[in-house]
């Protein structure tokens, strides 16, 4: 299957001369939940920026869903609905007047009933005759996403989408987001929350300094975070794993101080309790132990680090 | 062509209108109804007529197209500037709309706008002095055309100031000096001969002078000159707005 977004060879060089973007190559797969992750300043927004028709790219090209974004814009962004990061809104216009806007600005004709049920499902319904400047913060965000969702787009990007958000609106956006995803629509998301792409992605892409550092599904991602490892503090050095724990991966430190033995936390059996009596039974004396798990926080943080 | 888009910008604008209708179109037709008071009835009853024409009426063409003129440029400067400044404008370039269609509902908007309003004064007008139109269909095609003309040059300033004093700079230094110098309130002929040729350069000349051709049959310059160089204006904003969109100028990084 085509991907639905096919970004190729794209670099962005701003006119002050910083360079935002390096030469990104990403496919996002029809229908998925894509999380891109990366700290402030990454190029996450040039990149959705770019895609969306509001930045000019420097170099590369960009198709959505078949179209490319600058010669075939009209096809392009007629399929994509985009959430920005600022709460930008028109603040005397009504909610049900700024929704219907966006509807026909993406030149889909006049839906009540479709702009009805997008103002329900994200709990706007009771405002729909407000002014937004009466808004609280909230409710301008669930308003900017009705827009984006108001012309029935294909392909949804929400650009930081719990920034200043509270907890009950981040549910809600969660569960729309996922009954969205059931309906065939695919959603690129950006976020700094290692938690909020854990959640909520099919995969992940982690950028930094204008660059895609790593692109995998979450779950392969899980796995590796699904692994523990159990460190075992030696009494006495040991010269070679002994032959009667050669059924365990084990791993003998270069001080030969340290046993360390890596097992799935997720699984049913562990076999600490095992490893432990086998020790036992060699005469293995260890005198601390303590587990840790790899998360993803920590695979980001040394990916960036590596970059650096 | 994407209807429902030019549709959607079309009537957001005339919501603005309507939402502030006081500024909008009671200021213009208040501020053009002390004019009158002002130079047509106070001033004007001590002054001969004009090419056969009483001081009064003699105004009439000028002030309508004073006004249409700030009007046509504040309108359609605002209209594209504030969602720039409030950073709305992001939907409008992430939307699948062509420049043509961006330009269509934003200076369309501010060119009913200013018809209606030119429209008001002509009627509020009436009530003070009278007066009568030869040519009352060359009289419309004039507003248009002015309307039209200078609300585009009003979306390029708009584009262009990128702070609010901008957006007030070249209403208030260019255009308003340039709309009292271009003979709202006299004939070109009234003034010595150098500065009857100065005068020339100013666009604003000819578009007064062809509008009030259109309701009295005289004027200060041929009308077809008149035409001919609001032509020209426009084609010279048609050409400006196109190089803004092909280069993305102030609008995109």
């Amino acid at each position: 299957m085509q991907p639905i977004i096919a970004v190729n060879q794209l670099s962005k060089t701003y006119a002050s001369g910083f360079q935002a973007l390096k030469r990104i190559d990403l496919e996002i797969r029809q229908g998925e939940i894509f999380a891109l992750l990366g700290p402030n300043g990454a190029g996450k927004t040039t990149l959705i920026s770019i895609i969306c028709g509001i930045v000019n790219p420097s170099e590369g090209t960009v198709l959505a869903d078949g179209h490319d974004v600058v010669r075939d814009y009209r096809a392009a962004r007629a399929k994509i609905g985009l959430v920005p990061q600022e709460l930008t809104t028109d603040a005397f216009e009504t909610v049900w007047n700024t929704v219907s806007f966006s509807r026909g600005l993406f030149g889909r004709s006049a839906n009540p009933a479709h702009v009805e049920k997008v103002l329900k499902d994200l709990s706007l319904w009771s405002k729909k005759d407000s002014k937004l400047i009466t808004l609280s913060g909230g409710m301008k965000r669930r308003v900017m996403i009705a827009k984006a969702l108001s012309h029935e787009p294909q392909i949804l990007f929400l650009d930081e989408p719990s920034a200043g958000v509270d907890v009950e609106l981040r549910r809600d956006m969660w569960a729309m987001v996922r009954a969205l995803r059931a309906t065939g629509v695919t959603i690129i998301l950006t976020t700094h929350y290692i938690e909020e792409a854990e959640e909520m992605a099919d995969r992940i892409g982690v950028i930094h300094k204008g660059e895609l550092i790593l692109v995998e599904d979450k779950a392969e991602l899980m796995n590796k975070l699904g692994r523990k490892q159990l460190t075992l503090h030696l009494q006495d050095p040991l010269e070679t794993i002994p032959a009667a724990l050669a059924g365990y991966p084990l791993e003998l430190s270069a001080d030969r101080q340290q046993l360390v033995y890596t097992f799935d936390a997720q699984g049913e059996h562990t076999g600490i309790d095992m490893l432990l009596r086998r020790l036992g039974e060699a005469g293995i004396d260890f005198k601390d132990l303590k587990t840790s798990q790899s998360s993803l926080e920590d695979i980001f943080v040394s990916l960036v680090r590596e970059h650096a | 062509m994407n209807i429902y888009a030019i549709r959607a910008i079309y009537l957001f604008e005339m919501a603005r209108t309507w939402r502030t209708l006081l500024q909008s179109i009671v200021s213009p037709v208040i501020s053009t109804s002390l004019y009158f008071v002002v130079f047509g009835a106070a001033i004007g009853s001590h002054m001969t007529g004009i090419d056969g024409v009483s001081y009064g009426a003699f105004i009439v063409p000028g002030l309508i197209m004073l006004s249409l003129l700030t009007q046509s440029i504040s309108n359609a400067s605002f209209g594209i500037y504030f969602p720039k400044f409030v950073g709305t404008i992001y939907e409008i370039l992430s939307a699948p709309v062509s420049p043509f269609e961006i330009v269509a509902g934003y200076v369309g908007a501010a060119a009913s706008k200013s018809v209606i309003l030119g429209l008001i004064i002509l009627v509020t007008a009436r009530l003070f002095v009278p007066f009568q139109i030869e040519h009352p269909l060359w009289m419309l095609a004039f507003l248009l055309l002015t309307a039209v003309t200078f609300s585009l040059f009003g979306f390029i300033i708009g584009i262009w100031a990128d702070n609010f004093e901008k957006l007030q700079l070249v209403p208030l230094l260019v255009v308003t000096p340039l709309t009292f110098l271009g003979g709202s309130f006299y004939s070109i002929h009234m003034l010595p001969p150098l500065w009857q040729k100065v005068t020339l350069f100013n666009p604003v000349v000819y578009l007064i002078s062809g509008f009030r051709w259109s309701f009295y049959g005289v004027s200060d310059v041929g009308v077809g000159v008149s035409v001919g160089m609001t032509a020209v204006f426009l084609a010279i904003c048609l050409a400006a707005v196109w190089w803004i969109f092909r280069t993305g100028y102030r609008l995109k990084a």
